[in-house]
């Protein structure tokens, strides 16, 4: 058994390409695109679908449909001359209880919805009727919480990914959502129908940019700008690409397609189709930090001392404790979630590198610092170019690549066909240390406070001499302790690469 | 046909827990108790109000939240149950609601006739919001008169607070223009609480009132200073401070409830009646009447 989001979606919430597409062709392309979205959710396999709508609103934490099959009439508030909205589905129940219970895992709160005649919201029931309008699949959905914002929903991202892990579903992620939700406050026809500012209409195709190449975390980023800019201020945050991008691991390896972007009575409304990317870039332009446990911010109802215990299912803490600190505080507050942006270390500060402090996935957490620079040649994988635990800084290994062209000074050791070829392996080692130089300046320390290197050779007979000769220029008076390895290949066609340890 | 007239008006907020803690046989769930201060507050409202003659209540509320202009219920019964959204645990009501819709349609008129975006509701699947409902049940439990009912235009969101505030003003005169033209004698309610924010747990006995109290002291300082400016009859500095308090205490006053009946009143200066104050998870809540009978000479 093995789950997976198999794709993702955006898809508008407001009733017109359900009710009334025939009205306009902008509706009518969205309703379209919807059919098409259908189809695709058909062929990949998902089992149940998931949604995330943003017309749910919800104070008590985060709430889950778990009524086996919600059966109602619903009309909008607003556009009820269009028609009625009758609703007859199936829940996956068995998906809900266990997202439920990971939501309280980590710390949210959450509970199950079954109650007879409870009002689905028109965003989940226009994404329902138009993608399972045969009840093909049954669906879970999550309200949009008033007040939460990042971390809590990139929480509830996380812990509907649990759930998945944990059933083994095949899940189609949709996210009910407008781009800009601005309408117009006075009926229009629906011939008129457009987008209600010029402004809106260039966040909303910014967006779209984005998500057709499949930048989800950079429009994730985003979320904050595009609240501000383009969103009526409803709620605290436009959270639904947090949590989009959660569930997609909260990257940029996706490919992207946008199947329409029309207007709907001012509001942007687009259908997305988003599928994880077999071949990633690695490409990763991002930021924020990431969060695993939420602890709370907004514990009022303990506000007498009797503090809620949020921490004691931290399934990785043997303590029960959550809140971290950061810096050199003396702050216990429990609103700190379990990692954050850089806050309090004050005396970090480092021209072009950019540091953040992490946790360790719960418990207690020491004071880390991961460190990267643009100076240096971009990681091949997800890591840091080093990490600062206490006094000392730990390099990932570092080659001979050049920042910004990856050129291999020296030459590369294969030929495009993989066809090995002559190189320089002096001009790769010097330029290897220099990249180790330039990433412990970008950390504030330097080659001076180098403690102990490990190098890998691709080839000791041929290349011990020349490296060993390029090495005694720099470290002889540093004197730092060294090995040398042998190893039969390195990820890229280099021929030297170092480990480091040294002072911070 | 002789005057219309506003007899009485009254904050009249809708928490649906108080209709939960009552135990009405219409709610479905079931409670220990809970929130008797405010409960009682409105049984001293009712107490007065049940000494008057009117017609129909014309009530305000920001849970039926529109954003393309201001509707109003258009048919003359609505028969369902109203399950919270965010409370379902506390209120699924069986409600069986008459509309005067012929007084809704000529506020509709008057307001469309001062320039504002309005629209009739005639869908009969249409569910009334939860809001209209406990406001018009704690106020008038017996269902016996009909109702006007007004969604907010959530121009709060959309513009600004003083924006908001012009175009309910606004709606507030043609409403009372609209009834003392209909000759009919009318009861008017908003329904909204003052500072609104909320807690966002819940205990697990929501009646376990241990747990009640403002959110935070400022918050109860704001709802103070605005129920001092109310009850003195200070309603105009009320309307002006509206902007503020509604930003500062992120009051549900956004929905133009408040605004919309002080300028139905015409800015009362008499002293309103304060029949009680409470919190319900965290937000604060006033129920005030304002007599306005009394200023004629009695009933």
């Amino acid at each position: 058994m093995s789950g997976e989001v198999v794709m993702s979606a955006v898809v508008p919430v407001h009733p017109h390409p359900l009710l009334a597409a025939k009205e306009n062709v902008g509706w009518q392309n969205l309703a379209n695109a919807y059919e098409e979205l259908r189809q695709r959710i058909i062929t990949s396999g998902a089992e149940t679908l998931v949604i995330y709508s943003t017309t749910w609103p919800s104070i008590i934490g985060h709430q889950l449909i778990n009524d086996p099959n919600p059966k109602w009439t619903l009309v909008d508030d607003d556009f009820h001359d269009l028609g009625s909205l009758p609703y007859d589905f199936s829940v996956d129940v068995e998906f809900a209880d266990a997202w439920n219970d990971a939501n309280k895992e980590r710390g949210l709160t959450s509970r199950g919805i079954n109650y007879h005649g409870f009002p689905i919201d028109v965003g989940s029931v226009v994404a329902v009727s138009l993608l399972n309008p045969d009840n093909r699949w049954p669906v879970s959905i999550v309200s949009s919480n008033v007040y939460s914002n990042r971390a809590e929903t990139i929480v509830l991202a996380k812990s509907c990914l649990a759930a998945i892990e944990r059933t083994g579903r095949k899940v189609a992620v949709i996210c009910a959502m407008s781009l800009s939700n601005r309408m117009f406050t006075e009926p229009i026809e629906a011939k008129d129908d457009r987008i209600h500012s010029l402004k809106d209409d260039e966040w909303n195709r910014k967006i779209l940019e984005f998500l057709g190449q499949g930048r989800l975390e950079d429009v994730a980023q985003l979320s904050r700008q595009i609240h501000t800019q383009v969103r009526v201020q409803k709620v605290v945050s436009f959270k639904p690409m947090w949590f989009l991008s959660g569930v997609n691991g909260q990257n940029n390896n996706l490919i992207g397609e946008v199947l329409a972007y029309e207007a709907l009575h001012g509001a942007g409304g687009a259908v997305v189709h988003l599928l994880p990317d077999p071949n990633p870039s690695g490409d990763k332009e991002y930021d924020e930090d990431d969060v695993e446990y939420y602890s709370g911010d907004r514990d009022v109802l303990a506000g007498d001392g009797e503090a809620q215990d949020v921490g004691g299912e931290n399934p990785e803490s043997d303590d029960g404790k959550h809140g971290e600190e950061v810096g050199e505080g003396d702050s216990h507050d429990r609103g700190t979630v379990q990692s954050s942006a850089g806050a309090g270390d004050g005396a970090i500060a480092v021209k072009g590198a950019s540091q953040y402090i992490t946790g360790g996935g719960g418990g207690t957490v020491e004071r880390t610092v991961m460190i990267n620079t643009d100076s240096a040649p971009k990681p091949v994988g997800a890591y840091p170019h080093a990490r600062r635990v206490g006094d000392l800084l730990y390099l990932s290994g570092v080659g001979p690549r050049q920042a910004g062209s990856d050129e291999i000074p020296g030459g590369a050791i294969k030929n495009g066909s993989g066809q090995s070829q002559d190189y320089d392996i002096k001009a790769q080692t010097r330029a290897c240390i220099e990249n180790v130089k330039t990433i412990l300046e970008a950390a504030g320390s330097s080659l001076e406070k180098v403690q102990d290197i490990t190098v890998f050779l691709v080839d000791m007979e041929r290349d011990f001499a020349g490296y060993n000769e390029i090495y005694a220029e720099y470290f002889t008076t540093i004197g730092a302790t060294r090995t040398t390895l042998a190893i039969t290949a390195l990820p890229t066609p280099i021929a030297v690469e170092m480990k480091v340890i040294a002072l911070s | 046909m002789s005057r219309g007239k506003i007899v009485a008006a009254a904050l009249a907020p809708h928490p649906p827990h108080l209709v939960y803690a009552e135990n009405p046989p219409q709610n479905e769930p079931v409670s220990e108790c809970g929130w008797e201060n405010l409960r009682w507050a409105y049984e001293r409202m009712r107490a007065n109000l049940d000494k008057l003659d009117y017609d129909v209540i014309v009530i305000l509320s920001p849970h039926w939240q529109t954003y393309v202009g201001t509707h109003f219920l258009g048919l003359d019964n609505f028969k369902s149950l109203s399950v919270d959204p965010v409370f379902p645990n506390l209120f699924r009501y069986h409600y069986d609601i008459d509309v005067d819709v012929e007084l809704a349609r000529a506020i509709h008129d008057e307001a469309a006739a001062d320039g504002l975006a309005v629209k009739m509701m005639e869908n009969p699947d249409f569910r009334v919001d939860y809001g209209t409902i406990t406001s018009c049940h704690l106020t008038r439990p017996q269902w016996d008169k009909p109702i006007v009912c007004i969604s907010s235009n959530r121009s709060r969101q959309y513009y600004s607070v003083e924006v908001m505030q012009e175009m309910t003003a606004q709606l507030g005169r043609a409403t009372a223009r609209a009834i003392e033209k209909s000759g009919k004698r009318a009861l008017v309610l908003a329904s909204n609480s003052l500072s609104h924010r909320h807690f966002v747990t819940e205990s697990d006995i929501p009646e376990d009132m241990s747990k009640e109290h403002i959110t935070s002291h400022h918050l109860y300082l704001w709802d103070m200073k605005m129920i001092e400016l109310l009850r003195s009859g200070r309603t105009r500095e009320a309307h002006d401070l509206m902007p503020e308090f509604t930003e500062q205490a992120m009051s549900e006053t956004d929905g133009g409830g408040l605004t919309w009946l002080l300028a139905a009143l015409d800015y009362p200066e008499y002293e309103a009646i304060v029949h009680g104050y409470g919190t319900i998870i965290g937000t604060g809540n006033a129920i005030i009447e304002w007599p306005c009978h009394a200023q004629e000479g009695g009933e």
